[in-house]
């Protein structure tokens, strides 16, 4: 980097310091607690509170709900080593992101990839203001892991195609305003040629959902069906039976994503919050020492894994990266927040267990211990990933 | 800071791994261990090393050195790793060349850093005491005597121990075992009267002293620091040292692993090639993933070194904590999947289980750096 834009990139620091400190309101400087904490945008969207409302308006207003998309489709415009100041002040002040959604982490980039500049116009700055709040067809009942096998068919009908089947595993799917899916175009070619991935909107007529009761007691899942949807062609992303680039593209930001889920670095120290429940002795330290030296073990892998995920950002930009990166830190990410969460358990001991109380927020810790054994389930399971590690990486022999 | 090397930085790891491969395979190793050299390096590579610019790497431009970073120490380290190249790089470029840099007054500097810098003079530092490594429980004891100070006690896994011609030794002038007060570093001269040296012949075949001190006189001009202050000098020193064989570490594991994927890719049983199971797969995948993960602890470690060597404890005890469980992990993987071969002598692999162990031991191990952090973070 030469001295103007290491001199420059210094200036944009000291002007989104001022800029947050001045903006950022303080209610909006904690972690989320709960989901109702996380704005997600759509149509049918309420703030939560009038901070949430004020932060996300400002951060919009500047194109920072996605910072690193270009300006003429709602984003910041900012280059790669801004972006990383950006996140690095937010960071520093604990600043909520003002906007969650999988138009953001998701469609978002693959629709950068490769959506025409149609698509792009239509859709992308309308997820940036946060007005369209999106949802997945990916899994089937019969395509989970073996996602290449999935069978909801859309059939050729004039300009439109006609969409017979259904999903699973449809994140927020009764929330959402519009779906990207994956539907068969082409039934006789082999598994991964009839795809194609396509967009349309969740109140189309035939479109009907219903939400999935998990173990944690909640329903962020749901079954989807269509019965015979109309959508039109034009809606298909890249190239119709082609659809399998764009699903592998979307599904490496997916689990860029997953693999961030944990609340890395953000609160107090979890030693600190198990003190809290198990108490501590004369010394100050932890009065059990063997969850200490888990929590402390734990403390290393997570500040090592902080410390990987920052540098895959990094090789990114240099060109540096392989593409099947993120399924490495996928499987890592996902299985430390499942560490996180049975050790927040195991500090809480008994207060840890209660359903139905206020005084648990209504079960907050068990219930987001049960949803974290997800994380190495959806986006590809843990066994997946490293199967992707193994051949695309390490080029182990076999299928 | 971008956590990739830069293009100088690359093309240093290119010209480190060039002479290192070229010169010093593991079979360098190998031999120096089966002809019991009494050196246990090669003298011609140390001085390819300083002419170079390698010996005197850290060391200022104005002391005939390279004024280079941790960073660029950290890269001859991985190198140095994935040969398992015995060199006085550690002791005596890395260690003993930072705690002159940071603690040394003008005389100290100018009459050894240069001499650092041309290869003439071998250095190390004398911590250890007990079978683990605890800095603070120093008690070997250094008395006020005349205008100078007597120094009585041992010291164990002293690198470079017997050939070194300077040792930096950590010493007790006040307090007791466990305190920070009261530690001062001294400059003892190896050939002084009173200094006995056993070179120990360790598992891995590197190189390492038992020193036992009787007595041994030394002037006040020998005090490096400040006397009964040393604790911050050591922890900076010390941390120094963590970051570079936190390097070398994943060197190793990586060069392990390289060779195992091999293995896995060659070797047929069943008809088909080992590394068609699923089941050797994933513990590929996972120990990759592992080292990728620990190798970005690294780097974050020696640049934030870089940036201020009185902040960088929690990222270098995370690095070496890092380091150790995934060294471990790696050199146990190489000898189980390359099966029986893993177990001769013959074979390569062993010798880097046996470095790996050394390593772990080297400047506080997993334990001890998972227990630094827990303090650092209050609980």
């Amino acid at each position: 980097m030469s001295e103007t834009e290491t001199a420059d990139l210094e200036q944009f620091r000291a002007e989104t310091r001022a800029w947050l400190e001045a903006n950022c309101p303080p209610e909006m400087r904690k972690p989320a607690t709960s989901d109702a904490d996380v704005f997600w945008g759509g149509r049918n969207t309420k703030f939560a509170s009038e901070p949430q409302r004020i932060w996300f308006e400002r951060m919009r207003d500047k194109g920072w709900t996605v910072p690193d998309w270009p300006k003429e489709y709602g984003g910041g415009g900012l280059s790669a080593a801004e972006h990383k100041v950006l996140r690095a002040e937010m960071a520093k002040i604990g600043a909520r992101p003002p906007l969650s959604s999988f138009g953001i982490w998701m469609l978002g980039p693959a629709l950068l990839k490769y959506g025409n500049e149609a698509q792009k116009k239509e859709h992308l700055p309308k997820i940036a203001a946060g007005l369209i709040r999106w949802c997945q067809g990916y899994s089937e009942p019969n395509a989970g892991s073996d996602l290449a096998s999935l069978q909801t068919r859309a059939e050729s009908d004039g300009d439109d195609f006609v969409i017979t089947g259904s999903k699973i595993w449809t994140s927020y799917a009764n929330y959402a305003d519009w779906i990207f899916c994956l539907v068969r175009t082409d039934p006789a070619a082999k598994k991964h040629d009839g795809i194609s991935f396509i967009l349309f909107d969740m109140t189309s007529k035939g479109v009907t959902t219903k939400p999935i009761l998990l173990i944690s007691g909640y329903s962020p899942f749901c079954e989807t069906f269509f019965d015979g949807v109309r959508v039109p062609k034009s809606h298909v992303v890249g190239t119709v039976n082609r659809g399998w680039d764009v699903a592998k593209y979307l599904l490496q930001h997916e689990r860029a994503m997953i693999s961030g889920m944990g609340e890395r670095g953000v609160g107090r120290p979890l030693g600190q919050i198990a003190a809290d429940s198990v108490g501590s002795d004369t010394q100050g330290r932890l009065d059990d020492s063997m969850l200490r030296g888990r929590i402390a073990s734990f403390d290393v892998d997570e500040a090592a894994l902080a410390a990987c995920a920052e540098r895959a950002v990094d090789l990114a930009k240099a060109g540096q990266a392989h593409p099947a990166f993120s399924s490495a830190m996928k499987y890592y990410g996902t299985e430390l927040n499942k560490r996180r969460y049975e050790i927040l358990m195991s500090a809480g001991g008994v207060d840890a267990l209660e359903w139905e109380s206020e005084r648990s927020r209504q079960g907050a810790r068990p219930r987001a211990w049960l949803r974290t054994k997800a994380n190495s389930i959806e986006g590809g399971t843990t066994e997946v990933m490293l199967g992707i590690v193994a051949k695309r990486i390490l080029d182990l022999p076999g299928a | 800071m971008a956590l990739v090397l830069t293009e100088e930085q690359s093309m240093l790891r290119d010209s480190a791994r060039g002479l290192i491969s070229d010169k010093a395979p593991v079979s360098h190793l190998r031999s120096l261990r089966d002809a019991k050299d009494p050196t246990g390096f090669s003298k011609e590579l140390w001085h390819s090393f300083a002419e170079m610019g390698f010996a005197g790497l850290l060391v200022p431009e104005e002391f005939g050195g390279s004024g280079l970073g941790f960073m660029e120490a950290g890269i001859i380290m991985e190198e140095i790793g994935r040969t398992l190249m015995p060199s006085p790089f550690l002791a005596t470029s890395v260690v003993a060349a930072s705690a002159l840099n940071l603690g040394g007054n003008a005389a100290q500097k100018s009459e050894f850093l240069p001499k650092i810098s041309n290869g003439s003079l071998l250095a190390t530092l004398a911590i250890d005491e007990g079978a683990k490594h605890r800095p603070l429980q120093t008690s070997l004891q250094a008395v006020r005597a005349g205008n100078g100070f007597k120094l009585s006690g041992a010291k164990a896994l002293v690198v470079d121990g017997h050939v070194a011609d300077l040792s930096i030794v950590a010493a007790r002038t006040a307090g007791s075992a466990g305190e920070r007060e009261g530690l001062t570093l001294f400059l003892v001269n190896p050939k002084a009267k009173g200094v006995a040296i056993e070179r120990t012949i360790m598992v891995d075949a590197h190189n390492a002293a038992r020193i036992e001190l009787a007595n041994v006189e030394v002037t006040a001009d020998s005090v490096l620091g400040e006397v009964d202050q040393g604790a911050a000098l050591l922890d900076g020193v010390l941390d120094i040292g963590r970051g570079a064989v936190a390097a070398e570490m994943v060197g190793l594991s990586d060069e392990v692993f390289n060779r195992t994927v091999e293995y896995l890719k060659n070797r047929k049983q069943f008809g088909k090639l080992i590394g068609e199971f699923q089941a050797l797969q994933h513990r590929a995948a996972e120990l990759y993933v592992d080292i990728e993960i620990t190798r970005a602890a690294i780097i974050k470690a020696l640049q934030a070194l870089d940036a201020d060597v009185t902040k960088a404890a929690s990222a270098v005890a995370v690095a070496k904590a890092r380091a150790g469980t995934t060294a471990t992990r790696a050199v146990q993987e190489g000898v189980q999947m390359h099966g029986g071969m893993g177990m001769t002598d013959q074979f390569d692999i062993g010798f880097f289980m046996k470095r790996a162990r050394v390593c772990e031991e080297l400047f506080g191990d997993a334990n001890y750096h998972t227990e630094q952090l827990a303090r650092a973070r209050g609980y």
